[in-house]
């Protein structure tokens, strides 16, 4: 049992660091002094630093090489996260095409989809979005009601509304999730597509989140004409598709949510800055108790690393670890709050945006609901609730709904 | 990177689930709770004949020289069936000894068994206070630790601990005690003159606890550095930790077959949602238990510096998650949970004494923000 580099680790960390000494003078500055204020330029910024890291390889790790990556494992992505993160440079802006969008073309996509969108997606030069989500299909995703019609000419035309859309206001692509077939079960009939965001009819609207902030939107589509290659996965397929994506959301979460600063020693960094509440004793129980379970997770994610080293692929108690960092960060932002008073809900404060996140995050990637359900049924094998859309047409759900209210 | 069990590690536990297999526990405790003390079987016989007593002591003097995490994975399946063996006194006692020139002689009869030994708790200092302390007969205050004169070669030695884990029986006593102020390592013989013994169980029959009264009793003094001796503190929270995991493993297990065979309004009850996410929530501390577990075991030989933070938060989850699984056990089997027929009790009973024995579950999580604390100061 050991957390050591083996000696090509060793050399992979030493290249990134490297590289990082060499190039972070070019890193934008998000935070403190000099930082850059205009969200247009942070985002160009951004996407410039990720192509720079895609040209030194610290970008796509784990993809293959034939697409731009560096066809390394897990572990060399996180030892690749953890030297970006000492050098307190921004990593890639594009985290959800890079970790689980680009992953599902190269798992389900055409050559040409390859060649055409990865190695754009890889350098920032378009950025993707997950169009997945659905004002009345969230949690029960295979809900989708946006429609794409076959043409004759082997075309397509789609209609429909996302939601919840991260990073769409300055995507290139979305990846969407589609009905192609409604006199079909709901699972079957869904196919998933390439969606260029600049396309006639689709119109993306900011939505403002508790923060104030609008990180995503809603996205309309007014009869989008889309060809037959943009098809991923084959038509009707799109259910195991979307799978591969969430399976790839999972592994995304699951490495990097100390990257997202929910750490045990921030929190106490707080709190110790503060004479009287480092003494007080349910103070401490209580920071006690969110440090030892968000440590857990750390722990837990070096082993699902030893296990991906090993070749086994993560399964869904990896969600466990989500609803760990997730309450753990709530409680600390609640707990700094009751220690430093109103001013850790100054807006432009070190808490506020966290505070103002966490919530929502609850729900992303899959609600606390979903993922005990899921976890309950796949790794304790409990048998799942009666279902009443199994078997059944989507054409005919809604009525059957309805009867049933 | 690798925290997966090594080949030998799987045969070592699985070997232990193998020998407890053969003692009826769970019947034992309760027949020892209706008042049969003799109904506890001595497992003592089949730890020597196991190896465990050696498990930490160096191979040079008749040990295994194994890690904590071997230790872990024995006192693990130790819980899995609330077994009474003698090792959360034993081990942290050998780990003081093994680490001291001073005590190599009696390793030997320790390492085979032909003696035991028992761990006399100290907490060490921590953020807020100086002081090495012990814990207390009863009330929030912590005591003071042992006290030691010089005597020759030797010290005398004088104090109280409360409830000491496997004291009663045991041929030698080994913790720390305080010579002028400074923290010395002390290994007592128990039946040497001052020394006082008096056996004690609490609510939990299969943990045999101790009230340990010294007055100037003679003791070798040991020369184990400082971090050594509170390092027993610290491997007696991760072994206590360990145990308590090895019982929610269990707990969930039964509990969790009783969900997919339990029926009511047609269905099983672990399709219900209140059920199914009461399951998960001890399936997700016992995860977290046991990814710390892992931490702690890394850290006592590959990261020392990080070994209190690592066995306290273990020994505050894991503390957490036995409670949790124990209520959930009860509340899962309905009004058959409450029952005294039922194993579930044995499971609370032991979830409720545990996480108040060695400076309690409580203690660790503070000493989980001591150390966190202490930690960004230096940042
Ligand atoms: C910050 C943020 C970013 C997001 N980014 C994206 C994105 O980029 N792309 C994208 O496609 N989506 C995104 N989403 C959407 C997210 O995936 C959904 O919000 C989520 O899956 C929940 O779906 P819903 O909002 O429809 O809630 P619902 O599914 O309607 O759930 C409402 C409530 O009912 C509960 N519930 C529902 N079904 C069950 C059940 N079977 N058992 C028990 N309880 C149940 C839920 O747990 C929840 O509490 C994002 C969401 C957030 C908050």
């Amino acid at each position: 049992m050991d957390l050591d580099d083996t000696q090509e680790q060793a050399a992979y960390r030493a290249q990134a660091r490297a590289w990082l000494d060499e190039h972070k003078s070019q890193a934008p500055v998000l935070d403190g002094a000099g930082a850059l204020q205009d969200e247009s330029e942070i985002i160009a910024a951004r996407r410039a630093w990720q192509g720079k890291l895609a040209e030194g390889g610290l970008a796509g790790v784990t993809w293959p090489k034939d697409f731009g990556g560096q066809g390394l494992g897990p572990i060399e992505q996180v030892i690749c996260n953890q030297e970006i993160a000492k050098a307190k440079v921004p990593g890639i802006l594009d985290a959800i095409g890079v970790g689980m969008l680009g992953p599902t073309i190269i798992a389900h996509g055409t050559d040409e989809q390859k060649s055409r969108y990865l190695g754009p997606m890889l350098h920032g030069d378009e950025v993707w979005c997950q169009l997945f989500s659905e004002p009345a299909a969230g949690s029960d995703l295979a809900a989708v009601q946006a429609r794409a019609r076959l043409q004759e000419d082997g075309s397509w035309r789609l209609s429909g509304q996302k939601v919840w859309t991260t990073n769409a206001q300055f995507a290139s692509y979305g990846l969407l999730l589609a009905r192609t077939d409604s006199d079909v079960p709901k699972h079957k009939g869904l196919t998933m597509f390439i969606v260029p965001i600049d396309a006639q009819g689709v119109t993306v609207r900011g939505l403002r989140q508790i923060s104030g902030e609008a990180e995503f939107n809603e996205v309309f589509f007014d009869d989008v004409a889309l060809d037959a290659d943009a098809v991923v996965g084959g038509v009707g397929n799109g259910w195991g598709t979307a799978m591969t994506t969430l399976m790839f959301e999972r592994v995304t979460i699951g490495l990097g949510s100390e990257g997202m600063g929910y750490n045990s020693n921030r929190f106490a960094q707080a709190i110790a800055a503060d004479a009287d509440a480092r003494r007080d004793p349910e103070v401490r129980h209580t920071l006690g108790e969110i440090a030892s379970e968000l440590l857990a997770v750390r722990f837990t994610g070096y082993r699902t690393l030893s296990a991906l080293q090993k070749g086994q692929v993560p399964g869904p108690e990896s969600g466990l670890a989500k609803i760990t960092i997730v309450n753990g960060a709530i409680k600390a932002g609640d707990l700094i709050t009751d220690v430093l008073g109103p001013d850790a809900l100054s807006e432009d404060g070190e808490w506020a945006y966290m505070i103002s996140f966490l919530p929502g995050l609850k729900s992303a990637g899959g609600t606390e609901e979903i993922l005990r359900n899921t976890i309950g049924e796949r790794v304790l094998g409990l048998p799942p609730a009666p279902r009443l859309d199994k078997g059944i047409p989507f054409s005919e759900l809604r009525s059957k709904e309805t009867a049933a209210a | 990177m690798n925290l997966s069990l090594s080949d030998e590690q799987v045969f070592l536990r699985e070997a232990a689930r193998g020998t407890l297999s053969r003692f009826r526990t769970f019947e034992a405790i309760r027949e020892a709770l209706d008042g049969d003390a003799g109904a506890l079987p001595d497992l003592w016989p089949a730890a020597k004949q196991a190896g465990w007593p050696g498990l930490l002591i160096a191979e040079e003097h008749g040990g295994a020289g194994l890690d904590a995490f071997d230790a872990m994975l024995v006192l693990g399946e130790c819980g899995r069936v609330l077994a009474p063996v003698a090792l959360l006194g034993h081990l942290p006692a050998t780990a003081i000894l093994n680490d001291s020139p001073a005590g190599a002689s009696l390793l030997q009869a320790l390492a085979t068994g032909e003696r035991r030994a028992a761990y006399l708790p100290v907490s060490p200092p921590d953020d807020v206070s100086q002081k090495w302390t012990v814990d207390p007969a009863s009330g929030l205050q912590r005591g003071p630790a042992p006290t030691a004169t010089a005597d020759g070669d030797g010290a005398r030695v004088s104090g109280q601990l409360a409830f000491v884990p496997d004291a009663p029986g045991a041929d030698l006593l080994v913790g720390v005690a305080l010579l002028d102020g400074k923290p010395v390592g002390v290994a007592i013989e128990a039946d040497a003159s001052g020394v006082t013994v008096e056996a004690t169980t609490r609510y939990d029959a299969s943990r045999s606890l101790g009230h340990v009264t010294l007055q100037d009793a003679p003791a070798i003094v040991l020369d184990a550095p400082d971090q050594w001796l509170a390092s027993a503190w610290y491997l007696a929270q991760s072994l206590v930790a360990a145990e308590s995991l090895g019982s929610v493993e269990t707990a969930l297990d039964v509990s969790v077959e009783y969900a997919k065979e339990r029926h009511t309004f047609g269905r099983a009850i672990g399709s219900y949602q209140a059920v199914k996410h009461s399951l998960t929530e001890v399936l997700r501390q016992l995860d977290n238990g046991r990814s710390l577990l892992y931490y702690a075991g890394w850290a006592r030989g590959g990261g020392p510096a990080e070994f209190p933070l690592a066995a306290s938060a273990a020994r505050s989850v894991a503390g957490r998650a036995l409670d949790q699984a124990a209520r959930t056990m009860i509340s899962v089997h309905g009004g058959t949970g409450a029952t005294w027929e039922h194993d579930a009790p044995l499971y609370f009973r032991r979830a409720q004494l545990s996480r108040r024995l060695l400076g309690g579950t409580a203690g660790a999580t503070d000493r989980v923000a001591g150390e966190l604390l202490a930690q960004a100061d230096a940042a």
